[in-house]
């Protein structure tokens, strides 16, 4: 099993959401995160003070998948969340051991 | 405002004085006592005045509770909130109580020309008979009216202050500074600038009058009383105090815009208010005092937006709601001298100057004005004094000066070039006088039971620390 987690603009949320589900995806958690890449802060200015956020707002998404999933579901989101511009996110692969569905206790595959 | 002779005395009183005033009888008395003595009668009060009165007396206590402090909440951090909600509050209820017991009576009985008796302490002799003069021969409001109004002035004027040493004073002592920087500062200040017999009375008394009236220093609302006074001395109190912890090495943003335009915008109508009703007559004089009031503040709020475009590239909520405040300051003193067309020519230069002030020169001489008291108020105001001697010129469209000492009062002779020097005297005389005075008053506190809190106190905030309560559960 994979663990999908990507960083994506927030305004591309439904976006990413519409095209997961259209491909299947059961579900997904969000959050919200905020850092930097390549896409450095913005400066804000209050009556003549500057300060440089150096933090940019972003939403971090996850999704376990099956391992034969994972690489279309990767595609997904890089399909649906990419403008073009500079600070379109990243997406991780990790491994997941063991997943448990808290209500039934279905194991890994069947608790996805 | 400024002015003013009190007439004491109950009904009976007035009722022989009534007597004396009928014209009727006058003749038979003037041939025998041309000589007896003005005394104004119930007949003098009109209630359109006095309505005007008390209408703007609410509008100018709107202007510290809760205008003031939003403006000044919205821009310090999540932190410090309550503390400076908590600081205005406390402020005007003080001052109120203050100004009863012997602030009106210091600013506004005759006393010598830099501050007044204790005739008046715990409004002795003040009840729902005495009247207040106004500026026109013959014209009265009931005093109480006057009181109260003159009030709502020393309320707001000390909160003002506190905008500069925000986020780093500690409750209790503020309050103490307060009750005396009232005493020593406020209360000679306003009688030197607004205390006068009367038009009534200046003929027989000419020199019943405070320093700065009698020098025929104009300022209509309190350009000096109000605004050089507090500007000045909260620059005193951020230099003893020093600068915040983390200031312009961590980002102390504010904490909610939101919260300043709904101060600042409260306080654009609150100072029709102070600006129109210290006109103490509704009639023509007080609606081109509000005229300006809305001009001048319009073309300061716009002029700061335009300079923000061209330096900063964006025009910014903050900078046209400072901008704002800067125009409303500056043409408080000559609001009902001025004309409309110089009103806008002044609300934008005092922002553009303001300006300077609140990002450039605060920057090169490093104090740590929180909320830019000083910057805005200090000297928006000293724009604004001496602009006043150029835009009262009746050559420039304005109302020029009234020469009270004649029996009816009648225009006089405009000097500018005198005028804007004796506006400089006292500019100069006030920053002299509440810059030494409260200094002195913040180091000795600070000395003795101390203004700082704790540096930890002060990392945590001071709405936990001094009140034990946070501004926003969520």
């Amino acid at each position: 099993m994979k663990m999908i987690v990507a960083i994506i603009k927030p305004f591309k949320l439904e976006e990413v959401r519409d095209a997961l589900a259209g491909a299947g995806v059961q579900g997904m958690t969000v959050s919200e995160a905020s850092g930097f890449g390549r896409q450095k802060g913005h400066t804000e200015i209050y009556r003549g003070a500057e300060y440089t956020t150096s933090f940019v707002p972003k939403l971090r998404l996850e999704v376990v998948t099956s391992d034969g999933e994972a690489a279309g579901v990767v595609e997904t989101i890089q399909t649906a969340a990419r403008t073009g511009a500079i600070g379109d996110g990243k997406i991780f692969v990790l491994d997941v051991s063991q997943v448990v569905r808290i209500r039934t206790g279905d194991a890994d595959d069947d608790a996805l | 405002m400024k002015l003013s002779k009190m007439i004491s005395g109950g009904l009976a009183a007035a009722g022989l004085a009534a007597f004396a005033a009928m014209p009727a009888w006058a003749q038979d008395a003037a041939a025998a006592a041309p000589a007896a003595p003005f005394t104004p009668t119930a007949e003098m009060v009109n209630k359109g005045d006095t309505t005007w009165m008390l209408v703007s007396s609410a509008l100018v206590l709107m202007m510290s509770v809760p205008a003031l402090a939003l403006f000044y909440g919205g821009l310090v951090r999540t932190k410090n909130m309550l503390s400076v909600l908590m600081q205005v509050l406390a402020i005007v209820c003080v001052a109120a109580l203050v100004w009863v017991g012997w602030g009106y009576s210091l600013a506004f009985t005759s006393g010598n020309p830099y501050v007044g008796g204790l005739s008046k302490a715990f409004l002795k002799g003040v009840d729902a008979t005495t009247l207040a003069a106004t500026f026109s021969n013959g014209v009265y409001i009931p005093e109480y009216a006057f009181v109260v109004f003159q009030m709502t002035f020393a309320c707001i004027t000390p909160a003002l202050i506190v905008g500069a040493f925000a986020e780093r004073v500690k409750f209790w002592p503020l309050v103490l500074f307060v009750v005396l920087w009232l005493t020593i500062v406020y209360f000679p200040v306003a009688h030197m600038v607004w205390y006068w017999a009367g038009p009534d009375f200046l003929n027989a008394a000419p020199t019943d009058m405070g320093y700065l009236w009698g020098k025929g220093a104009l300022d209509f609302a309190g350009g000096t009383v109000v605004h050089i006074n507090a500007g000045i001395a909260g620059l005193m109190g951020c230099l003893v105090l020093g600068k915040r912890i983390g200031y312009k090495t961590e980002i102390m943003p504010p904490h909610s815009l939101v919260m300043t335009m709904i101060g600042a915008s409260l306080l654009w109508v609150g100072w029709f208010g102070f600006n129109a009703g210290s006109n103490l007559e509704a009639n023509g004089i007080a609606a081109l005092a509000f005229i300006n009031t809305l001009v001048a503040t319009a073309a300061a709020a716009l002029a700061w937006a335009l300079i923000e475009q061209l330096v900063h590239g964006k025009p910014s909520l903050l900078g046209a709601a400072t901008g704002a405040v800067a125009g409303l300051v500056a043409i408080t003193p000559a609001s009902g001298f001025a004309a409309p067309g110089t009103s806008i020519l002044l609300g934008a230069v005092a922002s553009v100057v303001c300006f300077f002030f609140v990002t450039t020169v605060k920057n090169k001489l490093n104090y740590d004005d929180s909320l830019d008291v000083f910057g805005v108020h200090c000297i928006g105001g000293i724009v604004g004094a001496i602009a006043t001697g150029i835009v009262a010129d009746p050559a420039l469209g304005g109302q020029g000066w009234i020469d009270y000492t004649a029996a009816v009062a009648k225009p006089g002779v405009y000097d500018m070039t005198g005028q804007v020097i004796t506006q400089l005297k006292a500019v100069g005389l006030t920053l002299v006088w509440s810059g030494v005075v409260s200094w002195i008053l913040f180091f000795v506190i600070d000395k003795t039971i101390g203004l700082r809190p704790s540096a930890e106190v002060e990392r945590e905030g001071l709405d936990l620390n001094e009140h034990g309560e946070r501004a926003y559960n969520y």
